[in-house]
């Protein structure tokens, strides 16, 4: 940059650079905020504490959970709207209790029932960091909630039945690399948060940890990725590239898992991503699946006319797709999980690939919701689930229906 | 009274190939970049996927993705005897408008010139005496081995399938023998033939000519760039020229090179605002920035160290006009170089109609074909024909949709049920081979601004004053002899030869590979801009595109366009942003 | 990660009305940096409107009969009439196109030579408007008071080969012109899309063999010259995505 002979050039440069220049920043040394930056990183603290597209940690987003839509805060150090009056002691009881400065209880939204698990030291450095963010303004919206769950106390009985505060602690039968990819993915990573069913009062189902889930209208599916899992064909290596990546010849991430490979493990470290993929290998299904009822002749006839007519010309019409680029669908986890919401959903809104530092394209399934019937979206999800050797068995087209009218904001 | 906003380093007039090629380069360089387009953002998965791409009457015959002729156009005439009319509607030629401009909708047949045509002028000079009276043909002021380096990063960028001729001078068997040596094979497969071209290859080997793929910026195969960008593999669909490709198989700047720019802190577009003039300072040496107007017509002045014209080659010459840059074009005194030099491409083909084979030519792409290049620029000698130039000949199947296409044998009748007939026995059993000629420039073929029409917002209409030459009539007819040549051996039942005869009709679709009226040359006397597309006037102002080229050569111009751009860019970050100022001393 | 313009536009079929279409741009004037952007159920969906009508009944006889002779139904197959190209061009002169929304229609307006184009001052609804009152009125004079489509087919052909080929005068228009544009926009209306209001039941694609609205040939590249067999498909589908 020292190279252009404008001036203006030069402004450029000073308006990226960090704009905080006073507090708590100060005080710490480099190498204790890049590891809270990293910290921060490996839990994707960002993703639901920013409006897209706004600035980043000012909280706002609206979580939409099966009771309501809880609002994130500002976690920007803000004094009167974001964190500038919390000590880092406020701040570990948030993370480590789920209680915060007031005392009150913290909605399980904030996935402290796994930020719990990190040590004082990644939390502190994970404060140290978030005090270097540029500071803005911003409200929290008033949480949208039915009584009784409105009243905070409510949650001390939910927090007496399934939260447990306690540091991770070592499996002493396991390598040192496993037991990292389990801190990450039990803690920081709360990857349990959307891909772990949930009982009725939003608790995980501790026995059907990383079996998959569904929230928001989107299907999580299972990420046990050893015998009998749904993810038993990855091997490390594909793992470790989704999450650096994005694609890797089996799927591209889009939604939710979109926003964590952008804002979160394509900027973890090669090591951690192979922890992360030795843990998840180590995780076996439990091999328990009905067998799915094969679609009638008729729909898979019409779903066969759709698929060759609007989905071959990027999966092929032998369903291989092109791996990275368009998502293979023979032998995809995504068609072949037992809950049909995401592959619906795609062909109803679309979908994008994450773009990432390594695919920096942002290719794109376009919307069909104009262009097919409930019927007809039926038949072609029910032909690629049972298809090419995917044996995910038949949808209705009251499934389509219901699903077109959840999706309407 | 235009509202001033904050000035950046550089400024671009409007945002298709040649316009994100620079934004890409000179933000890397670390300059603040501003583009301004006049259309709207578009992208593949809302605006053209495939939901949505396979529609003749909305595309091409809606012309959706085109300028919107409503708001601006150019008056036309064949000669200045003439009064010059508005083209209501576009014809022969289809200018682009949106993001991505024609690099949405072009076919992708991307071409390198040759190396006799960056040195039309004295090549044929030499070799054949005096050029005729009339003819204002002149050389580049750049060679071709000087924008080698540059053709290759642009084939890289798009991917382009072909079969290299010749890799540092060796000839290479199974591709172009006549093209200018390259410093590497393509970076793709050709395109997978079908039936037509194996006809076109037998027929052109028969006749000793050299067939080889027509080079494609639709991807023969999945294909990363090296800007990590991802072009997934052509699907031969039927509707890639003047429509967006909906699966990112064809080379444009949203498929090559948006993802990455996008995301860059330093560059800025804005959609939906049309630049009205450049603005010069009270010397008239330098241009302070632009004058823009949004669609609520809100005035701004965008102040920029750096202008750099990237529009249309008829838009950028209208707004050197309209700016009062350089003096305008006059045939009568040949006084004036803004707007001189306009050239066009002179088309001509053979329809082949074969009695029981099928063609099935609404399977192709928009650079599936076989190419014979012998009579192209001066790859044949041309003693004894009374012409300079030539042009390619080829066999693409690009498509069969009908409302466009439904050729018809000789003597039938336009409608009714003998054409019904016709078009029903004749649609899947033709295929066509065609000549792609190149346009000399003469001094009656000119650009102007038209006394009597105005555009949207006031400003002269550009006027378009054109015929075709007695040159290129003559290196037509020669050519479409070659064309009937290879015709008559491509086994079918009968030909149709569509022959092209003065004068220019303005009206039927013929080529958007428009030229000249900003040239670029050796001083200031015989060009606009200087080698490295620097306005001789302006230093600060550059002026890219096809404008540039001082006549036309007989090839698809978009391969030259991009491998000018990146040869200025890289003059402007190696010479100019050290030292600000007239890159060549006139 | 989201897009920034969270407002679904939604464009559905039938809703999008003459006025509206093609006036408004998708998006007004702004700034575009950071990423490319895209929203989840976004389309730009074509500018449809097929039950929208101009003509009166008069006209719409008019029309018909024209394109009737431009495209008959006859013993090699189903012709204007069966594709409904009258609908057709009814609804787009109700629509943009009628407009001439997206010509230049500034004047002076006066005749030019044939390589200058249309020169009309009417934009084609209008132009189609006056050329019918003109040829219907041309006809009554010379036909024993019958309208064009009460004319034998031998007398309309003679009519309109006298329009494609300048030699009919009529009042205050250009017969060539007309002839011209109608000969478009009854092709338009024979090939184009169904979605549009013609090609009805893609009887002109079944007709000439045009696979339609397809997006992947690659499974048949290797023809040699063979027929690829395909049915046609429209934007909207085929009889085939039903589950019967």
């Amino acid at each position: 940059m020292t190279k252009t002979p404008f001036a203006i050039a030069a402004t450029l440069v000073l308006t990226i650079a960090p704009a905080s220049s006073s507090g708590h920043a100060q005080e710490n040394s480099f190498a204790q905020v890049e590891r809270g930056r990293y910290a921060v990183a490996t839990g994707n603290c960002q993703g639901c504490h920013t409006i897209p597209g706004e600035a980043p940690f000012s909280g706002g987003r609206g979580l939409e959970t099966p009771f309501g839509t809880i609002y994130t805060p500002n976690i920007t150090f803000e004094a009167e709207t974001g964190l500038g009056e919390w000590s880092k002691d406020d701040f570990w009881q948030a993370m480590h209790n789920g209680v915060g400065r007031d005392g009150s209880h913290l909605y399980p939204a904030f996935p402290y029932p796994h930020f719990t698990k990190m040590p004082r030291a990644e939390v502190d450095a994970i404060y140290d960091y978030l005090a270097t963010i540029p500071r803005v303004r911003r409200e929290k919206p008033e949480n949208d909630l039915p009584f009784p769950l409105n009243q905070r106390m409510a949650l001390l009985g939910w927090k007496w039945m399934f939260f447990e505060p306690g540091e991770y602690q070592e499996n002493p039968d396991k390598s040192p690399e496993w037991n990292r990819g389990a801190y990450l993915v039990e803690g920081p990573g709360h990857c349990a948060g959307c891909h772990t069913p949930k009982n009725l009062a939003g608790a995980d189902k501790k026995d059907q940890n990383l079996q998959g889930g569904v929230l928001e209208n989107w299907s999580a599916p299972s990420i046990r990725a050893g015998r009998n899992g749904a993810l038993a064909d990855w091997s490390e290596d594909d793992i470790v590239e989704f999450l650096r990546a994005g694609r890797n010849r089996h799927t591209a991430a889009f939604s939710t898992m979109a926003e964590v490979i952008e804002l979160s493990t394509q900027h973890m470290t090669d090591r951690d991503l192979r922890a992360i993929a030795i843990y998840l290998k180590d995780r076996e299904g439990d091999g328990e699946r009905k067998e799915a009822d094969a679609p009638d002749e008729v729909v898979v006839t019409a779903g066969e006319a759709i698929y060759f007519d609007n989905c071959s010309a990027c999966h092929t019409s032998d369903g291989s797709g092109i791996p990275r680029f368009f998502a293979p669908l023979a032998g995809s986890g995504k068609v072949n999980n037992e809950d049909a919401t995401t592959v619906i959903r795609v062909i109803l809104e679309g979908a994008r690939s994450v773009p990432t530092k390594t695919h920096p394209s942002p290719l794109s399934m376009p919307a069909f919701d104009w262009k097919l019937t409930d019927e007809q979206i039926a038949a072609v999800v029910s032909y690629i689930r049972s298809s090419w050797g995917n044996q995910a068995g038949a949808v209705t087209a009251d499934q389509v229906a219901d699903l077109r009218e959840a999706l309407k904001d | 009274m235009a509202r001033k906003l904050p000035p950046v380093d550089v400024v671009l007039v409007g945002f298709g190939w040649t316009a994100a090629i620079l934004a890409q380069e000179l933000t890397d360089e670390g300059l603040e970049v501003l583009a301004i387009e006049r259309g709207a953002w578009r992208d593949t998965p809302t605006d053209f996927p495939p939901t949505l791409a396979p529609d003749e009457l909305r595309w091409y015959w809606r012309k959706e993705m085109f300028a919107n002729n409503s708001r601006n156009t150019l008056t036309f005439r064949n000669n200045r005897g003439q009064v010059a009319l508005p083209m209501r509607r576009w014809g022969s030629f289809l200018p682009g408008e949106g993001v991505g401009g024609a690099g949405v909708h072009w076919n992708g047949q991307t071409w390198r010139f040759l190396p006799s045509d960056f040195v039309a002028a004295s090549h044929n000079t030499e070799r054949y005496g005096p050029l005729p009276d009339g003819m204002t043909v002149q050389d580049y002021g750049v060679t071709y081995d000087e924008l080698e380096p540059h053709f290759d990063r642009f084939d890289k960028l798009c991917g382009i399938g072909g079969k290299a001729g010749n890799i540092r001078g060796k000839i290479q068997a199974g591709g172009n023998p006549f093209e200018g040596s390259r410093s590497s094979e393509y970076p793709n497969p050709p395109m997978h033939m079908t039936f037509s071209q194996h006809q076109f290859e037998r027929a052109t080997r028969e006749l000793g000519l050299s067939p080889f793929p027509g080079p494609s910026a639709n991807m023969s195969q999945p294909y990363t760039n090296p800007l990590g960008c991802q072009l997934g593999p052509c699907s031969y669909c039927g509707f890639c020229e003047k429509y967006g490709c909906g699966n990112y198989s064809k080379a444009s700047p949203q498929t090559t090179i948006l993802p990455v720019l996008m995301t860059k802190p330093n560059f800025k577009l804005k959609t939906h605002n049309e630049v009205l003039r450049v603005k010069l300072d009270k010397s008239g040496r330098r241009a302070t920035g632009v004058i823009h107007v949004d669609t609520q017509g809100n005035e701004y002045e965008q102040p920029a160290e750096l202008v750099i014209l990237c529009a249309y080659q008829l838009w950028n010459t209208h707004l050197m006009m309209l700016s009062g840059i350089g003096e305008i074009y006059n045939p009568a005194t040949g006084e004036g170089l803004v707007g001189k030099n306009y050239c066009y491409q002179v088309m001509s083909s053979a329809d082949v109609f074969y009695e029981d084979k099928y063609t099935n030519e609404f399977a192709g792409a928009g650079a599936l074909g076989m190419c014979v290049d012998d009579f192209n620029g001066d790859n044949f000698d041309h003693t004894g024909l009374d012409f300079i130039g030539g042009g390619y000949i080829a066999n693409w199947t690009t498509n069969a949709r009908p409302i466009e296409t439904h050729p018809t044998p000789e003597g039938t009748a336009n409608w009714g049920s003998a054409w019904k007939k016709a078009v029903k026995e004749n649609f899947l059993k033709s295929t066509s081979v065609g000549a792609h000629g190149a346009s000399m420039a003469y001094a009656n073929n000119y650009l102007d601004l038209d006394p009597t029409y105005t555009d949207a917002y006031g400003r002269p209409l550009m006027r378009m004053t054109y015929d075709f030459t007695p040159n290129d009539l003559k290196m037509s007819a020669f050519l479409t002899e070659r064309v009937k040549e290879i015709a008559e051996r491509m086994g079918g039942r009968e030909i149709k030869l569509n022959t092209r005869d003065g004068p220019y009709d303005s009206m039927p679709y013929q080529t958007t590979h428009n030229t000249g009226g900003t040239i670029m040359g050796s001083n200031p006397s015989n060009s606009v801009v200087n080698r490295y597309l620097q306005s001789w006037d302006v230093p600060n102002l550059f002026v890219m595109g096809a404008g540039v080229f001082p006549q036309n050569a007989g090839y698809n111009p978009t391969g030259t366009v991009a491998a000018l751009t990146y040869w200025a860019a890289d003059a402007i970050r190696n010479q100019y942003l050290r030292s600000p100022g007239p890159m060549v001393q006139a | 990660m989201a897009s920034k313009q969270p407002t679904r536009r939604r464009f559905l079929f039938g809703m999008m009305t003459a006025t509206t279409a093609m006036t408004v741009p998708s998006v007004l004037a702004r700034s575009t940096s950071d990423e490319v952007p895209w929203t989840a159920g976004r389309a730009e969906l074509p500018p449809a409107y097929p039950d929208q009508r101009f003509f009166t009944q008069a006209e719409r006889r008019c029309v018909d009969a024209i394109t009737a002779r431009l495209i008959p139904s006859d013993e090699s197959g189903p012709g204007a009439r069966e594709a409904g190209v009258v609908d057709f061009i009814d609804s787009q002169m109700a629509g943009f196109y009628g407009r001439g929304e997206r010509w230049y229609m500034q004047g002076p307006f006066q005749k030019g030579f044939d390589g200058q184009g249309y020169q009309a001052e009417h934009p084609p609804a209008a132009l189609y408007r006056r050329t019918i009152e003109a040829l219907d009125a041309h006809c009554r004079d010379a036909y024993d008071n019958r309208p064009f489509a009460d004319l034998s087919e031998s007398e309309q052909d003679d009519i309109l080969k006298r329009m494609e080929d300048g030699e009919l005068e009529l009042d205050g228009v250009s017969a060539q012109t007309f002839f011209d544009l109608v000969l478009d926009n009854a092709i338009e209306g024979f090939f184009c899309d169904p979605i549009y209001g013609g090609n009805r039941d893609m009887v002109g694609w079944k007709l000439v063999g045009f696979p339609g609205a397809r997006y992947d040939y690659r499974d048949f590249l290797d023809h040699n010259g063979a027929r690829i067999e395909l049915e046609p498909v429209s934007l909207k589908g085929r009889p085939g995505w039903n589950p019967a």
